[in-house]
């Protein structure tokens, strides 16, 4: 233990604390700007400086440790002096736009700037005239980036994809796409985890905003909206609603209210996902010498990106069943349509979806089935939607609760669980049991597959097929790890499930952005206590779904099914994939 | 009013003066990877600061060169833009009045071809090709890659065994390089940005010096796989020692009788006492490996048969062919080369010179190994001719000192023409052209031309050729390896052409070359050779680094390491180097600032703590 004193207080922690960590677990507040616990502690933006006594320069309080009778001030005026002049050159190299900034309210720089008391332009301007590219689902802003280092180090070090890096040397050092490639040619999952850890607006999703709006004006179009399960565990904590309060049916008046014709659930599809991917796995798992293992599931498009772009030999293990939002989409427009009796071009479907991936997703080649169209018209990310949300000035505080439209509006508590790591396989192997042994398992059987550990392993026993080791993994770092460790035969398993985002999609790239707090256990518990409460915990005992089966598709891995529902991930391809 | 006035420099050109010296200080102590044409535009910017001001192009254009060349960073710049850039350098090159306009012209020229790549990068796709990839000098500048920031701090804390232990994940020579290293890792030291380059290789030999024995790393269970290493020198002998570790089986073959290279065979005792080396090689062999000495691969047995019974090999067979200096009279008695000489010397069988004079041909360190080392063998006198001037020797600046302070003649802008020798064919005189220093080569050595001077006869008993050595290729070539200007070919992966389990390095790659880097080629061969065996093994230390001290950058003085005096040195073959004190240790050590952990270090690749 070393003991210290910080503002004139005494305090001892442990040793190798930094000062920053021993300042604020003795509720002393440093203000950081770059800082980003354990993912970055490098000490670029030089706000969290401190003065220390018996050093003639200050030092950053975010990568040094507190040494046995440090005294250490945290605002005397030379401190605050630095910050403010760092502030202000960064704003020399900032596009201080803030009333057209999506991070507006949200800001860290904006944030600090305001308790500063910043006055007045003490720099000369200085921003560069580098066009920005707008074309992908994830957009780096050059004139917003503060260059903070926290993309790079959280693709580095969380997702291990290193797509962004240092670009250049000295005064015009940037971030730009590693291998001097563009975010289009580069072989990015478009996850979205370096938005939602970006401090300022330098990175955000592609607006579409414009075109629902454009959808929804249109009086030819009939306009379809499907949510994901993560989104209702979120999309209320702009405007700090509790979870009690902020719910599905809540957000399906407000969508009623922007003048969606039908608001429906992603759940319903992700019932109908574990419908086809279970019965696949069933089939696989009583055929396996036609296969090779294990199984992947594949409704994280972030995962099936970088799969294809990271071992592509693998491509084949990947379940052929698309993701809930495809299917969705390829049955909005045929038997929806049908039943709708209309054109099924006429139909435009909408996404809400806590991801950026799926914007990437829906614009594959290979998701147009139904009718020729994009079975998927936009994804919109939980942070549009709200904006939608707030644009229409809609207050859901006040808002009724409006139960979600029929037939592809009934979800059962597996579904709801997808937007957790771990959901997948949980609902998966209900229904697995249930389709070979012809009865419900009990459903919280097999809760080892849930929890916020990155890579999860346990093996179920299911009565007359046997065995079945399964393994969860969520975070590309962690993927990456598994996959290695697959490859090299240390582990083997029947079945895995692989979310991109650490935590799964309640972590999502797409999620509302809360600076340095990780929210996605607090949300995934708001959805595991939503299956809890289902009387439906089985997605095979979901009535639509019957009813689907029943009209429409007649049996899992039929015909219809294998056109509409499943999907050949070979047909298209990775930039970078040969 | 007086008739003239004493010259005294203002207050502000002495303050300026010392910012030169800051400034020149600082620029040797760029890190590797800047923008080349950041760094060209700066320098111009620099050359037109310096202009007086009379002329046009070197008044106005250096300035527009400037405006221009910052378009091309700002993203503003077209084709035509470069093509702007390059007339107006040449217009200014071609009519400038002075060296200050002309050559700073010639640095964008320079620029231009040399880096054209990084202009059109930024012209057509707004971005840098550049980038910091290994951002701590001293670690990016070794070869080997050692975790340099990270032993500095374990002496400071006097923890020599674990600095050892770290030193050898990277390099497992830590004490020939302690004493013999050319220390690259000192050439770019940040902390010349304030003072002078910390003395990395003075700490590092007080780390070996105060160790006592560190046991090795345990190895891996076996592979059962089988690699044959052909040269028992530092690079075969550092892929042998990883390898080892990776839990393959190893047989080193040497053609000498003892192991080491040229690290017995080349580099004299008291340089680097037998007695340490021998330490050394038994630590490495230590690991498990087997040895066979005396074995001439492609006559005692062949390469192709090393083929067959061993799953990969790794040549290393050094640089030890003698060049010939192709003088007449060059075959008569007592005219020898430097590589016979060190050789009989490195197996103990040391010639008699006293009373003789001796005559050493070469300006390498090699040839200051060979004068220094006939002062030892007790020459009268001993003469090292070279052909250009003394600042133009490639041997380290502090081995001619050395061989001067202990009464080495250095006679210079000679070009040997002859040797004479009497009636019994023995040489008894060294004939040289006086020469006279000349324009530059393309590599920037000034060449000498022929003075018009008469030639010089230097009475000589012996005379020594260390003119740089070749490779011996015999036994390879003939079997497939790939040679190219007397080089053995390989990847910078190590492998050697289409054939999947051979792999070269070393001084047989790259041509006589410094220790350090053919240690670093041991390691990248063995880390390939594990891949190719179909294994990724990792070599990594667990070593708890101190963290670094926040006020160390005050301007201190640099703690050198010392010699004995000359005149007691030089009549034995004992170590001539003092190391540091323990005094003189932890003071170097707090001087160091610590790159793994200021500055860039510590967001990318600060430390590689596997490999």
């Amino acid at each position: 233990m070393v003991t210290l004193t910080i503002d004139n207080k005494t305090v001892t922690v442990p040793d190798g604390t930094t000062i920053l960590e021993a300042a604020r677990s003795n509720r002393i507040e440093i203000p950081t700007l770059c800082y980003l616990d354990n993912i970055n502690e490098i000490g670029a933006c030089r706000i969290c400086m401190v003065e220390v006594d018996g050093e003639e320069r200050l030092v950053p309080s975010c990568d040094n440790v507190v040494r046995e009778g440090m005294v250490v001030h945290t605002n005397s005026p030379r401190v605050r002096e630095a910050r403010r002049v760092n502030l202000h050159l960064l704003l020399s190299q900032h596009d201080v736009q803030c009333t057209k900034c999506t991070r507006s309210g949200n800001c860290k720089l904006q944030q600090l700037c305001n308790d500063y008391n910043l006055l007045g332009e003490h720099y000369i301007k200085n921003l560069s005239n580098t066009p920005d590219d707008l074309s992908n689902p994830v957009v780096r802003l050059e004139n917003r980036c503060i260059k903070c280092m926290r993309c790079i180090q959280v693709c580095d070090k969380v997702q291990s994809m290193g797509i962004w890096d240092v670009m250049g040397t000295g005064s015009r050092t940037t971030v730009g796409v590693s291998g001097a490639r563009t975010l289009a040619q580069s072989d990015c999952t478009f996850c979205g985890q370096c938005i939602t850890h970006c401090p300022v607006g330098g990175l955000q999703e592609r607006d579409d905003t414009g075109k629902v709006f454009s959808a929804l004006a249109d009086p030819d179009k009939i306009t379809v909206v499907q949510m994901a399960p993560a989104v209702r565990a979120a999309w209320a904590e702009y405007y700090h609603l509790s979870p009690k309060y902020a719910t599905a049916e809540r957000m399906v008046t407000a969508l009623k209210m922007l003048g969606f014709d039908y608001v429906f659930d992603t759940n319903f599809s992700a019932d109908l996902t574990i419908m086809e991917e279970g019965s696949e796995f069933i089939d696989r798992f009583t055929h396996r010498n036609r296969y090779t293992w294990p199984m992947f599931t594949s409704c994280c498009p972030g995962w099936v990106r970088f799969l294809k772009g990271q071992f592509p030999f693998y491509i084949n293990n990947l379940s052929t069943a698309k993701s809930p939002q495809q299917m969705f989409g390829a049955v909005a427009k045929s038997y929806f349509a049908e039943k709708l009796g209309v054109d099924p071009h006429k139909i435009f479907v909408v996404s809400l979806m806590p991801c950026t991936a799926k914007k990437a997703e829906c614009a594959l080649p290979t998701m147009k089935d139904a009718c020729g169209d994009p079975d998927v018209d936009v994804v919109l990310t939980t942070r549009e939607i709200v904006r939608m949300f707030r644009g229409e000035q809609i207050n859901p505080a006040i808002l009724e609760e409006t139960p979600f439209d029929s037939p592809l509006g009934t979800g059962t508590g597996a579904a709801v669980i997808f937007g957790s790591t771990g959901g997948v396989m949980d609902a998966a192997l209900r229904s697995a049991y249930f389709l070979v042994t012809g009865s419900n398992p009990d459903p919280d059987a097999f809760k080892n597959v849930r929890g916020m550990d990155g890579w999860k392993e346990a093996t179920f026993s299911i009565p007359g097929a046997g065995d079945v080791r399964v393994a969860v993994v969520s975070g590309l770092a962690n993927t990456r790890r598994l996959m290695n460790a697959l490859d090299e035969g240390r582990v083997t398993y029947d079945f895995v499930e692989v979310m991109a985002c650490p935590g799964g999609c309640a972590g999502g790239g797409g999620q509302p952005i809360h600076d340095g707090e990780e929210l996605a256990e607090k949300r995934g518990k708001v959805l595991w206590s939503l299956d809890k409460k289902e009387t439906l915990r089985f997605s095979h005992e979901n009535p639509e779904i019957i009813t689907l089966y029943k009209e429409y598709l007649l049996a899992p891995l039929g015909k219809r099914s294998h056109h509409l529902l499943h999907t050949d991930h070979n047909a298209w391809k990775m930039p970078n994939e040969k | 009013m007086s008739r003239l006035d004493i010259k005294t420099p203002s207050r502000a050109q002495t303050v300026v003066d010392n910012l030169y010296h800051d400034m020149e200080q600082r620029i040797s102590a760029s890190p590797p990877g800047l923008c080349p044409v950041d760094i060209a535009l700066n320098f111009l910017r620099l050359c037109h600061a310096q202009s007086c001001g009379k002329c046009v192009p070197c008044r106005i254009g250096l300035g527009q060169l400037s405006k221009l060349i910052e378009q091309v960073l700002d993203g503003a710049a077209t084709m035509e833009t470069l093509s702007i850039i390059e007339k107006t350098a040449h217009s200014i090159y071609n009519t400038a009045d002075c060296a200050i306009g002309r050559d700073a012209a010639r640095l964008v020229i320079d620029g231009l071809n040399g880096f054209r790549d990084d202009y059109e990068e930024h012209i057509k796709h707004h971005r840098c090709l550049s980038s910091l990839q290994l951002p701590v000098p001293c670690v990016t500048m070794c070869p080997a890659g050692v975790d340099v920031p990270g032993y500095m701090a374990l002496v400071g804390q006097g923890r020599c065994q674990e600095a050892v232990r770290l030193i050898r994940k990277d390099n497992p020579f830590p004490i020939a390089c302690a004493y013999i290293c050319e220390h690259p890792c000192e050439a770019r030291c940040r902390r010349r940005m304030i003072d002078d380059a910390i003395n990395i290789r003075g700490l590092k030999r007080y780390a070996v010096d105060h160790a006592g024995d560190v046991p090795n790393p345990p190895c891996a269970p076996s592979t059962g796989k089988r690699v044959a290493i052909i040269g028992g020198g530092p690079s075969g002998l550092s892929c042998a020692y990883y390898l080892s570790l990776m839990g393959h089986k190893v047989t080193v073959y040497e053609e000498r009788a003892q192991l080491g290279g040229m690290l017995r065979y080349g580099i004299p005792s008291y340089r680097f006492p037998r007695e340490l080396l021998d330490k050394e090689i038994n630590s490495i062999l230590s690991t498990g490996i087997e040895v066979h000495t005396g074995i001439t691969v492609g006559k005692d047995v062949t390469f192709e048969d090393l083929q067959h019974q061993y799953d990969c090999l790794y040549i290393a067979i050094g640089a030890h062919q003698d060049k010939k200096t192709g003088i007449p009279g060059e075959d008569s008695k007592n005219v020898i080369s430097a590589v016979e000489m060190l050789r009989a010397i490195g197996d103990d069988h040391l010639p008699d010179f006293t009373g003789k004079k001796v005559v050493v041909i070469g300006g390498g360190n090699v040839a200051m190994d060979v004068t220094r080392s006939s002062v030892r063998l007790g020459a009268e006198k001993v003469t090292c001719v070279y052909r250009r001037r003394l600042d133009d020797m490639t041997a380290l600046p502090d081995e001619v000192a050395g061989a001067m302070a202990e009464g080495v003649e250095m006679m210079t802008l000679a070009a040997p023409v002859r040797i004479e020798s009497d009636e019994n064919g023995v040489a008894t005189a060294l004939w040289v052209q006086p020469q006279l220093i000349g324009e530059e080569d393309p590599s920037g050595r000034p060449r000498p031309t022929k003075a018009s001077l008469d030639e010089v006869r230097i009475p000589a008993d012996i005379i020594v050729a260390a003119i740089g050595q070749g490779i011996e290729i015999q036994g390879f070539e003939q079997s497939g390896v790939p040679v190219k200007r007397g080089t053995f070919v390989a990847a910078s992966s190590s492998q050697v052409g289409n054939m999947d389990n051979v792999f070269a390095g070393g001084d047989c790659v790259t041509g006589p070359a410094t220790a350090i880097r053919a240690i670093a080629a041991g390691k990248v061969a063995a880390a390939n050779i594990d891949e190719q065996l179909g294994y990724h093994h990792e070599i990594t230390v667990d070593i708890d680094i101190p963290a670094p001290k926040l006020n160390n950058r005050a301007p201190h003085g640099r703690v050198n390491t010392t010699e004995r005096e000359a005149g007691e040195r030089k009549h034995d073959f004992e170590g001539i180097e003092i190391g540091l004190t323990c005094e003189g240790a932890c003071t170097e050590a707090s001087r160091c600032l610590r790159c793994d952990h200021f500055g860039y270090g510590i967001f990318k690749g600060g430390r590689s703590t596997k490999w």
